[in-house]
């Protein structure tokens, strides 16, 4: 049995140590927010906060991510109003959203090591979360509202 | 029209085969014969000689892809036999394991992942700008390696243990996946360092040097 602590909730679990923590979270858990894309840490959708660290679930063995700090999109904020949260619905950040979480996980632990982050630093940490729509620009710009880098209407799209 | 144009459009086909992502594996065969054991340098009767040919045998290992690919001279870890750039895009940040968000260890795990081919091992990172050995000639990476300004403070004792015993080296030797492996083994790469420092440590002449 090993024991998750997501979103501040311990929760044990009966599965094979080596389950990607994705599986645990959506199959076992119900957590279906995070998503799979690639299952092969290629794509960047599956991505949590392990310790405050942006992690691909979907390669995580749970005996790795056991007695560690789980965070996923249901508890970056209670309320969804996490900056990012709010800045991705005020520019009309997504288009299909699938992608779209992981995109906003990796864009809080940028945030969280760097609360300025230039653009190419923006470019540099979601440089491994892909968005078939193609979304990008507006991510960037999201990103930099959140930050307080530019005023909401100056960058609506 | 005849045997020239149909040549022509044979060199076409041939050229963008040649250029696909998919052949990229093919393009360069990777060093994977056995090491030379220390005693088959033994017929070179002078040490400061013995010492160099010694280390010759040494970088076979370390100009080996699995080893070069992360001791980069630039930022950018590279992948494969044929050392392509990193995909996805990531960069060294300021403590050789990753920007935020793009964390080495984001990915990478303790051990090779046999499902999504992604490699593992402890403690996943590039080696140090100060410890790159892309482009660089076996004299100039064997003068590094012996520096402690630039080997990380090593004494070359600790160079031994670091080849004899570390958990990253040891993956070029288990790269999983179907990867191309480093000459030999960890044990026979250790032994030769071993005879390198044992004969003097001597360096081969540095030409080639840029």
């Amino acid at each position: 049995m090993i024991t998750l602590k997501v979103n501040g909730q311990e929760h044990p679990v009966d599965a094979d140590p080596e389950m990607p923590l994705l599986w645990a979270l959506r199959d076992v858990l119900g957590l279906t927010g995070t998503k799979y894309g690639c299952g092969e840490a290629l794509c960047g959708a599956c991505t949590v906060h392990v310790d405050g660290q942006a992690m691909r679930s979907c390669v995580l063995p749970i005996r790795r991510a056991a007695g560690h700090a789980i965070t996923t999109i249901e508890g970056l904020s209670p309320a969804g109003d996490h900056p990012l949260q709010k800045a991705w619905v005020e520019l009309a950040v997504p288009q299909c959203g699938f992608c779209q979480v992981g995109q906003i996980m990796s864009a809080a632990a940028l945030l969280r090591a760097t609360p300025k982050p230039s653009d190419e630093q923006i470019d540099r940490s979601l440089a491994g979360n892909i968005c078939r729509c193609g979304t990008y620009t507006r991510i960037r710009a999201a990103i930099r509202v959140a930050a307080g880098i530019d005023a909401p209407a100056e960058k609506a799209l | 029209m005849g045997h020239a144009s149909r040549s022509l459009r044979f060199l076409a086909v041939a050229a963008v085969a040649a250029v696909l992502p998919t052949n990229r594996k093919a393009a360069v065969a990777a060093d994977s014969a056995g090491l030379s054991a220390p005693a088959a340098f033994a017929g070179i009767a002078d040490r400061s000689a013995r010492s160099q040919a010694l280390f010759g045998e040494v970088t076979r290992v370390l100009l080996h892809p699995r080893c070069l690919n992360c001791h980069p001279a630039d930022d950018t870890p590279r992948q494969g036999d044929s050392a392509w750039r990193h995909d996805p895009p990531v960069a060294r940040g300021t403590d050789d394991h990753g920007v935020p968000a793009m964390q080495c260890a984001a990915c990478h795990q303790d051990r090779n992942l046999t499902h999504a081919r992604v490699p593992g091992a402890p403690d996943w990172h590039l080696a140090p700008r100060s410890m790159a050995w892309m482009g660089r000639s076996a004299g100039e990476i064997c003068a590094q390696l012996k520096d402690p300004q630039r080997n990380g403070g090593k004494t070359l004792e600790q160079i031994h243990r670091h080849t004899a015993e570390d958990a990253l080296v040891a993956w070029g030797w288990e790269p999983g996946a179907g990867r191309t492996k480093a000459p030999g083994t960890q044990e026979e790469f250790a032994a030769l360092v071993r005879a390198w420092i044992d004969t003097g440590a001597v360096c081969p002449p540095q030409e080639g040097a840029r």
